[in-house]
């Protein structure tokens, strides 16, 4: 939404904002009140990278518009700091330090623990600007006199005052602003934001570090909080002390919501209706103080039924009025279109043809060099309470090879294959990856040496495209587990795109990429979900029941997927379709109340008494499907 | 030196405010822990405990009466809450629960702010309790060791509903594992609608059994909300031992340092609460894996 022509959003908020004076007087706003909307939209631009885009709310944004206004605040009255532009700078980089240390803190924990941290955490800060701070801050009066900014070229000097004047500086700053969060959310970044919003689990399996991607998310929001919070000084001429109070980040976040979330423009459109609101009931209609019970039920009724806001709402009915409605739609309908005749042509034709795409091979790793097997696991025991999950495993794969796992229902092969990639840890044992030793690791590490999975329930990223999804996880690959190219464009990153489109092909999407994920087809996502693991480009692939759930048409396309995956990388499958796994797999464990039972061939297997026994005859006595 | 009169009496402070803490927290984590919502209109309920029992007391100038008006009335706005607006919200993110809980919150506030205006009011303590008492070293006022007993009383009653009845039995299954609950054949969204009456009922009791101490304003919920987050923090969230431990902990850190300088209580309970994310990032009674 946000990509489509290269500087469309950017020069439509530069028009915007030079016609903003010329039309919004007729509208009934006020200049003051223009300016206000744009320090709010400005606070909010980072508050909806933080919210809309990384997904984590935070409920205590005051803490950091107030540090950022104090500071500037106190340079430029009590310390007589001459320079406004380098005061607010100042302010914000305090502002940020803050989010960073805060972040530290707040980010231990996340959903529910996160807001509930932020709102004490901010509380501390209203604290501690009343009291022991109060002779800096000015505590309950706040700093009056802070001056309004002026530019001097050295030929010419501008000074911002009052109203269009200073209005000029603010659409300036809150147009910079526009422009550094456009290229933030157009960044490998910002893509790695969406995918923690979307689901952070996958985003740490598929290799970043999601921590410190969200700690960056904060600290950016912190900034642009702390450059907002020095203009409102500026502009009012006094700094006052409820910048810090809850009420400012309840109204930044309520802002934010009813202007869209995940947008950037939603907190300007929310501060305008908010504002407007607030003269307009208060005045016009002589609610007097009832107006915030008006926002209020507003705000409710908002987050109720249009969760995406005004510009949400726009967007959505722009697509129903333009036709774009089919692009909405669930992805069966696409084939059903075909009659069943054609679907079966159509199909055995994407059966019998090769994949052309050459086998991704791994890139170079550290680890190549290293000659013995790719993967031995010695001991491996994983003990929940009394249960005994995994007991004694040992467990050798060469590089190369193609390996099956098998095993009744509670077998433990799920709980191995968590140990393996680093889940979970285990209770004892060792795990060898490529001679490393990798036991105790977690999981971006070791996805980032080149050890990842899929996994048996679909993780994707489920608000994102299928191309984002796989640009995310080839992302990890070429950028390592963090990294901060804020401001670089996806575009610029070298192999990407071929990285993308070899995966692509490879799982057979290549006629969907721009398909948002929630409108696949069941095997489209499975296939994905392969992807998924496939685009970080691992030297060894696990796969959790790859083939669960599909149709026996979808079981042969995909077994034929995973044969062309396999060229030139070492793969462990587990399965319940004992039929494709013989054909697939060279060898083969059978694991059994969390033992290996016995390990051979596909037709040593199929010959073993044990394995009949367990299968069919043993304890639990049940035939697998 | 230490003024022991002072100091005693402070103790007796935060005795009080923690075990006002504890009810209201529990109420927090008992529907949290079952339905999984955070109710951030939680403290404008305790204020409107206050509200309608200021309401009923000076209709039948009965305190008794008052406090069950207080209780019930924000027990029933709980249930109409959960009926026509939470209920809708179990299935969408945490983010929008938050969002749609604080909305409400901030109507509940404004509401009554309509009503009874910015003004504070004041509900006078019932006869019994009024005036000082001695004890022995000091005087304190009767009405505040009162309200230490009555809220005992309070979490001793919602002990007993949650830890020797049936439904409490179910309440805690369903803070363990609601999807579980449900598939044994127990109506679970009867449950929730319960469980948010009785948890809304807590704060609603705390509002208005709190009201002789301090005087009401709309905005007495706020601070008590934020107060109950660090409680919850530390406690373990979803945990209703952990609710109380945490009430009592945060009440004598509050009341302990507002004796040596009262602008520091909020700095010490945020280190507190910082300490227990550190050491044990799931609050000191709380249990991994519930986030």
């Amino acid at each position: 939404m946000l990509k489509q022509r290269p500087f469309l959003v950017e020069i439509l908020t530069a028009v915007g904002l030079i016609v903003a004076p010329f039309v919004l007087p007729h509208l009934g706003f006020a200049p003051n009140t223009v300016n206000r909307i744009l320090v709010w939209g400005l606070f909010g631009l980072g508050f909806d990278i933080l919210f809309g885009f990384t997904g984590l709310l935070s409920f205590g944004q005051s803490a950091f518009y107030g540090t950022g206004g104090f500071v500037a605040a106190y340079l430029l009255t009590r310390a007589g700091f001459p320079n406004v532009l380098l005061a607010l700078v100042i302010g914000m980089i305090a502002a940020a330090v803050t989010g960073y240390l805060v972040g530290l803190i707040a980010l231990r924990r996340t959903g529910i623990y996160f807001a509930m941290i932020t709102v004490a955490i901010a509380e501390v800060f209203y604290f501690v600007e009343f009291n022991p701070l109060a002779h800096w801050t000015g505590g309950e009066n706040g700093l009056p006199g802070v001056p309004t900014p002026s530019i001097d070229l050295g030929f010419t000097s501008f000074h911002f005052t009052t109203g269009w004047s200073l209005y000029v500086f603010l659409a300036a700053c809150y147009f910079i602003g526009v422009v550094i969060a456009l290229r933030i959310v157009r960044s490998p970044v910002g893509a790695i934001f969406s995918a923690i919003r979307d689901n952070p689990l996958r985003a740490t399996a598929v290799g970043h570090n999601i921590h410190g991607y969200k700690l960056t998310a904060f600290v950016i929001a912190a900034a642009y909080a702390g450059f907002a919070g020095g203009l409102l000084g500026s502009m009012q001429a006094f700094m006052p002390p409820d910048a810090f109070m809850f009420d400012t980040s309840g109204q930044l976040i309520m802002q934010t919501a009813i202007g869209g979330p995940g947008t950037l423009f939603g907190p300007l459109v929310g501060a305008a209706v908010w504002l407007f609101l607030q003269d307009f009931l208060q005045s016009a209609l002589g609610l007097g103080a009832a107006w915030k019970l008006v926002l209020g039920v507003v705000f409710v009724l908002l987050v109720c039924f249009l969760r995406r806001g005004i510009i949400g709402g726009f967007i959505d009915l722009y697509a129903l009025v333009s036709g774009k409605r089919k692009h909405r739609e669930p992805a069966e309908e696409a084939t059903t279109a075909l009659t069943a005749e054609e679907e079966q042509k159509v199909a055995e034709a994407e059966i019998a043809k090769e994949p052309d795409a050459p086998a991704m091979a791994p890139p170079k790793r550290s680890g190549d060099n290293y000659s013995g097997p790719i993967l031995q696991a010695t001991g491996l025991t994983k003990r929940y309470g009394g249960l005994l999950a995994n007991s004694d495993i040992d467990f050798t794969v060469n590089h190369g090879e193609l390996r099956g796992i098998i095993g009744p229902n509670g077998a433990g092969k799920s709980t191995f294959f968590k140990m393996l990639t680093c889940e979970i840890p285990p209770t004892s044992g060792k795990i060898v990856f490529e001679g490393r030793d990798i036991t105790g690791m977690n999981v971006t590490d070791v996805c980032q040496l080149g050890l990842t999975k899929s996994y048996q329930v679909n993780q994707l990223f489920t608000g994102l495209t299928v191309r984002e999804n796989l640009t995310i996880a080839a992302l990890s690959e070429l950028r390592g587990k963090f990294r901060l190219d804020m401001f670089r464009s996806l575009d610029s990153i070298p192999g990407l795109s071929e990285q993308v489109e070899r995966t692509l092909e490879l799982v057979n999407l290549t006629k969907r990429p721009d398909t948002p994920v929630s409108e696949l087809a069941y095997g489209e996502k499975r296939r994905l979900e392969i992807g998924l693991a496939l685009a970080t480009s691992p030297s060894l692939l696990l796969l959790d029941e790859p083939l669960a759930g599909m149709s026996p048409r979808e079981r042969v396309e995909t077994v034929k997927l995973l044969k062309s995956i396999s060229k030139g990388r070492t793969m462990i499958i587990i399965d319940h379709d004992m039929d494709a796994l013989f054909e697939l797999a060279e060898r083969v464990t059978v694991l059994q109340e969390g033992r290996v039972l016995v390990e051979g061939t596909p037709d040593e297997i199929k010959n073993n008494a044990a394995v009949q026994e367990a299968y069919l005859g043993g304890v639990h006595g049940e035939l697998d499907a | 030196m230490i003024n022991w009169p002072n100091f005693v009496s402070q103790l007796f402070n935060g005795l009080a405010l923690g075990a006002l803490l504890a009810l209201i927290s529990s109420g927090l984590t008992i529907i949290y822990g079952t339905l999984g919502v955070l109710n951030l209109a939680h403290g404008a309920m305790f204020m409107v405990g206050g509200y309608a029992g200021y309401v009923a007391y000076t209709y039948t100038g009965s305190f008794i009466l008052a406090v069950i008006a207080g209780s019930l009335f924000v027990m029933i706005l709980g249930i109409v809450m959960e009926r026509v607006i939470i209920r809708h919200f179990y299935h969408r993110p945490h983010e929008d629960q938050l969002l749609v809980t604080f909305g409400l919150g901030i109507c509940f506030v404004e509401i009554v702010r309509f009503i009874f205006s910015s003004q504070s009011q004041i509900v006078p303590p019932p006869s019994l309790f009024q005036g000082i008492t001695s004890l022995g070293f000091m005087f304190y006022p009767t009405y505040r060791l009162a309200v230490v007993g009555i809220v005992a009383i309070a979490l001793a009653v919602l002990f007993i509903v949650l830890y020797r009845t049936r439904l409490g039995m179910i309440v805690r299954a369903g803070i363990e594992d609601s999807v579980m609950v449900d598939s044994l054949g127990i109506n679970v969204y009867r449950v929730f609608m319960i469980v948010f009456g009785i948890g809304a009922m807590a704060a609603g009791f705390a509002g208005i059994v709190n009201a002789p101490v301090v005087s009401l304003t709309p905005g007495i919920g706020d601070d008590i909300l934020v107060q109950t987050f660090v409680v919850v923090v530390i406690g373990g969230v979803g945990s209703f031992p952990g609710a109380i431990l945490g009430g009592l902990i945060a009440g004598e850190i509050i009341s302990i340092t507002s004796m040596i300088d009262p602008s520091y209580a909020y700095v010490m309970l945020f280190v507190a609460m910082t300490l227990v994310l550190v050491l044990r990032p799931h609050g000191l009674l709380g249990t991994q894996g519930r986030e």
